[in-house]
């Protein structure tokens, strides 16, 4: 107890320690890419595409090179004569960086401009002259597969159709046996909008030449430095250790910033051709309509049940639309990402997924959108395929998914589609939930309102998530290993250095992580400065993505501080003139354990690290672990919402918002409550109003922050958090991966309450988000409601 | 005065450019400029005033925000010329020489901020809001702030966090 107490007054684990970052965030001192200016430096511009599907017949750029202040225009010709028109994708794909033979979806880069300052490329840009031959345009998977459909990447060869990949995974025939034997079978289908994880920052890059020493330094938005430098090394053939890859502050990223663009590819090579820094930063719709999106994928599945409510088998089918260019930035061994973590917290003997990726004319890229690869998915389908299969058999809800659950002794489990979890108390996460909404007495006032015309829902959703890859065994990007790394200091006074191959995008890693040192090393957290993102510093890491960071990279810092807290004990032994052995430790202090009075601090170990070593050691206290996850990690959570459909408008308000979040051991619960709301506010924008969707021509419609509805302050609903302490057995310090939880559990809570709201109309799905004229529609029409593109747009009339 | 200034020879094509004379942060700064430069492009190119961010272009997100004669704009959408004879202040101008603003210990205290992006609009939204209603209700704060997008906090702390510098500045703490 009094280390627990001594612990938070150091900043240690469970301290809500005020942010060390928020110091010069406050004072907007924030250092991101567009701050950061370097002498001589030129700025470059793209031309998009504004077809999505066309071949170039030809581009004229010489009234560009007219303008003054002109210093280089790129056209895909020029990046071909340097074997540069196309790059691998992080999925095994190609991906063109300027476009040579078709522009495949609106959006993509066609010419760029350097020039003096970022309005003369701009003006350069329209002075550009492109003429297109448009082609048919595909936006969805029906069209895609459609026979006779054109091949959008015919630059390929042994790719005669749209099929990225097929993929199954799960056991066929046991679940065909289940589904022999059910009494009931429900069926769901639908499809998870398009959705754009859209940072307020765009993506930049500044990319810096020196010719005298060779060397290249980019300065650039981007959550993995070190793949970047990897892919940097690969693909411009230039070698590692003469590329410096630095991720400033950055200004959000949920998996946007992951992915290599043709934009930084074209600012390296610039700045090579230039000699000077090149610095490209992109606007909002150039990020919104060809960066990296999320979801876009269709789901339908279903349930083989007993009539006593015991689920028997699930059967799911997947299409997933990875636009021109099969660009998702996730583990290599599975296509589909961790769709097949669905299910994961109910015990079901059987379940089989077949997952088909088609191309089509939209913008590649299938990213982990503020989630565990695929997982948000995988969780929202599981949740209302759960809700509906409770309706078909006429249970409770609530009731149907406590029958279901995996028990909490029942661990380790192996989840329906071959996932081994490890800890849970789902039951219990469901019953704070329950009681915090106050279940029983709301849906007596559902029923008291229903008798008055208002209708009023409740929606649940429960899920359990892997988040952590990997371990290196399953989970590599590119054939490079997931595990990660931390790298740990002491100066002679006691004071430290601890630099991870993670990055941190908002998520306070320069706070926490000092936390964790804390606590293993007993060094006040203020006296730990914590550096990442310079790849010529900092340890090779895989990034912070897909919340990841806490499970490998956190763990890697325990490591790294018990090796030199290991070094400090032999220290601490000369220094007493014992025995290792005989030596005790407590926070910040070892002691003789036959007199505990007689010790040393971990600063005097320190300062003799340095001053006064015993004979034959290696002066110093430094060490640098990579920690290889032995699994992933797994959360849970339970997600309720209430909320009331006016039925005159299909306007729905939240009422009100439960999460019970178990993420294990909060290193600092307030950044944790922190990534918590956060992460229900991406659920709630998913679920209410933000997507990104298409017209028959491939016109994106989202394109900008006009048509792509962000919640702001006023419409976001207020949040009541509650916790569940299920530490993960494996990870050092019992923690676990949260950042993502809340969206990919939410989304299902919001939907589930307004389908609960509008029961009685026998609606099984309206598709996100729940625009009101959609919920309208299913009010009025009593049927279900598609959100698949294409969209009818004022120009088909 | 300047020891060496380059001269370009042949001159660069001939652009217009307008004086403006604006008091930035309590500093009067004076600039020729194109008449087509933003605001935002003015504070952060040419003056190095990097803390007014811009993030979507369209006057939608509010990263850009700064007061103008005390009122919040956004500055992305707003010409640099517009801005002649007039004060603007922006992230940079808030804290004292030695403390903060108690905006912005507010953000800090209440965990207002995670990538810290939209954090220099968001207290200057707030700053006008405090001026004008010094003792808000939460529903008037997220209406005054319904103009500035956040992507990481989900509003419920940047709320706190301005509710926590109203009472500071009302002196109730």
């Amino acid at each position: 107890m009094t280390q627990a107490k001594d612990e938070i007054k150091i900043g240690g684990l469970g301290a809500s320690r005020k942010r060390v970052e928020d110091n010069r965030f406050v004072r907007g001192k924030g250092r991101y890419v567009d701050d950061i200016v370097l002498p001589g430096m030129l700025h470059m511009e793209i031309l998009r595409s504004p077809v999505a599907h066309a071949r170039i017949v030809s581009i004229d750029v010489s009234k560009a090179w007219d303008i003054p202040g002109v210093r280089l225009v790129l056209t895909g010709e020029m990046m071909a004569a340097r074997n540069l028109a196309w790059m691998p994708t992080l999925s095994y794909d190609t991906q063109a960086v300027l476009a040579t033979d078709k522009v495949r979806f609106q959006g993509q880069e066609v010419a760029c401009v350097v020039a003096d300052d970022p309005y003369i490329a701009k003006d350069a840009c329209e002075a550009i002259v492109v003429e297109y031959e448009q082609l048919p345009v595909i936006v969805n998977p029906t069209q895609a597969l459609a026979e006779g459909a054109p091949v959008i990447r015919d630059d390929k060869e042994n790719q005669p159709d749209n099929v990225v990949f097929t993929w199954e995974v799960g056991d066929r025939q046991g679940t065909d046996d289940a589904f022999a034997k059910a009494d009931v079978v429900s069926k769901l289908d639908l499809h998870y909008p398009r959705s754009h994880p859209s940072p307020l920052e765009c993506c930049g890059s500044i990319a810096d030449f020196d010719r005298a020493t060779s060397k290249l330094t980019v300065y650039m938005t981007t959550q993995a430095p070190h793949i970047i430098r990897a892919a940097v090394a690969l693909v411009a053939e230039l070698p590692e250790h003469l590329i410096r890859i630095v991720s400033p502050d950055i200004g959000g990223g949920f998996g946007n910033k992951v992915p290599v663009y043709p934009g930084y590819v074209m600012s390296i090579l610039a700045s090579i051709l230039l000699e000077r820094p090149v610095k490209w930063i992109e606007d909002k719709t150039g990020n919104l309509i060809s960066t990296g999106f999320g979801r876009d994928i269709y789901l339908r599945g279903e349930m083989a049940l007993r009539s006593d409510g015991k689920i028997l088998g699930v059967r799911m089918f997947t299409e997933s639309d990875h636009g021109a260019f099969f660009s998702d930035a996730q583990p290599s061994k599975f296509k589909i990402g961790l769709m097949h973590s669905a299910f994961a917290c109910y015990d079901i003997p059987a379940a089989h997924l077949t997952a088909r990726g088609v191309y089509t004319n939209k913008a590649p890229g299938g990213v982990a959108y503020r989630c565990s690869f695929r997982v948000t998915e995988a969780m929202y389908f599981q949740e209302r395929m759960v809700q509906a299969a409770a309706d078909d058999l006429g249970m409770d809800q609530a009731e149907f998914r406590r029958r279901n659950f995996v028990r909490d002794d029942d661990f380790p489990h192996r989840t329906p589609f071959g996932f081994l979890t490890d800890s849970g108390q789902y039951g219990k996460c469901l019953d704070v939930g329950l009681s915090a909404i106050g279940y029983e007495d709301f849906l007596k006032e559902k029923e008291e309102a229903r008798k008055r015309g208002r209708l009023l829902g409740i929606g649940i959703s429960v899920m359990t998530e892997p988040l952590g890859a990997g371990n290196s065994r399953e989970y590599d990007i590119l054939g490079i290993k997931m595990f990660d790394s931390a790298e740990l200091r002491v100066h002679m006074t006691g004071k430290a250095i601890l630099r991870t191959g993670a990055k941190t995008q908002g998520q306070g890693h320069e706070t926490t992580w000092a936390q964790i040192v804390a606590h293993e090393l007993g060094l006040p957290a203020e006296d730990v400065t914590v550096e990442e993102g310079d790849t010529d510093t900092a340890p090779f890491g895989m990034g912070t993505y897909a919340s990841r960071s806490t499970p490998v990279a956190g763990a890697a810092v325990a490591m790294v501080a018990r090796k030199v807290r290991a070094k400090a004990r032999k220290l601490a032994a000369h220094l007493l003139e014992v025995s290792e052995e005989d030596i005790e430790w407590e926070l910040g202090r070892f002691y003789v354990r036959s007199a505990p009075d007689h010790g040393v601090t971990i600063q005097e170990c320190a300062a003799a690290a340095y001053s006064n070593m015993p004979d034959g050691m290696e002066p110093g206290l430094e060490n640098v672990a990579y920690y290889d996850p032995p699994n992933l990690t797994w959360p849970f959570g339970c997600y309720i919402a209430t909320v009331e459909v006016d039925p005159q408008t299909g306007v729905w308000d939240v009422l009100r918002m439960v999460a019970v979040d178990d993420c294990g051991v909060r290193i600092n619960p307030m950044i944790v409550e922190g990534q918590i709301m956060g992460g229900l506010t991406e659920a709630y924008a998913m679920a209410s109003n933000q997507f990104i969707t298409f017209d028959a021509q491939g016109n994106c419609i989202g394109s900008n922050y006009m048509d792509y509805m962000l919640p702001t302050a006023w419409e976001t609903p207020g949040y009541e958090l509650h916790e569940v302490v299920t530490p993960s057995p494996h990870h050092p310090i019992g923690a676990k991966g949260v950042g993502e939880c809340a969206t990919v559990g939410g989304p299902a809570a919001f939907v589930n309450a307004v389908l609960d709201a509008i029961k009685d109309t026998g609606v099984r799905n309206i598709d996100m988000p729940l625009l009101p004229d959609r919920v309208f529609e299913a009010l009025t029409l009593r049927h279900d409601v598609s959100g698949a593109p294409p969209v009818r747009t004022d120009d088909d009339d | 005065m300047t020891l060496f200034k380059e001269v370009h020879e042949p001159a660069a094509a001939e652009v217009p450019t307008n004086r403006v004379s604006i008091t930035v942060n309590g500093v009067r700064r004076a600039a020729d400029i194109e008449p087509r430069l933003l605001l935002a492009h003015l504070l952060r190119q040419g003056l190095g005033l990097t803390g007014t961010h811009t993030g979507c272009d369209t006057t939608n997100c509010g990263a850009c925000t700064v007061l103008f004669d005390g009122r919040p704009v956004k500055s992305c959408t707003m010409l640099a010329v517009q801005a002649d004879g007039h004060e603007v202040t922006t992230v940079e101008g808030l804290a004292g020489p030695s403390e903060l603003h108690p905006i912005q210990e507010g953000f800090k205290d209440e965990h207002g901020l995670q990538c810290g992006f939209c954090t220099p609009g968001m207290m200057l939204t707030a700053k006008a809001l405090l001026e004008e209603n010094p003792d808000p209700t939460e529903d008037e704060v997220r209406w005054a702030l319904s103009g500035n997008l956040c992507r990481c906090t989900g509003y419920q702390n940047i709320v706190k966090s301005v509710l926590w510098a109203a009472k500071k500045m009302r002196g109730e703490s």
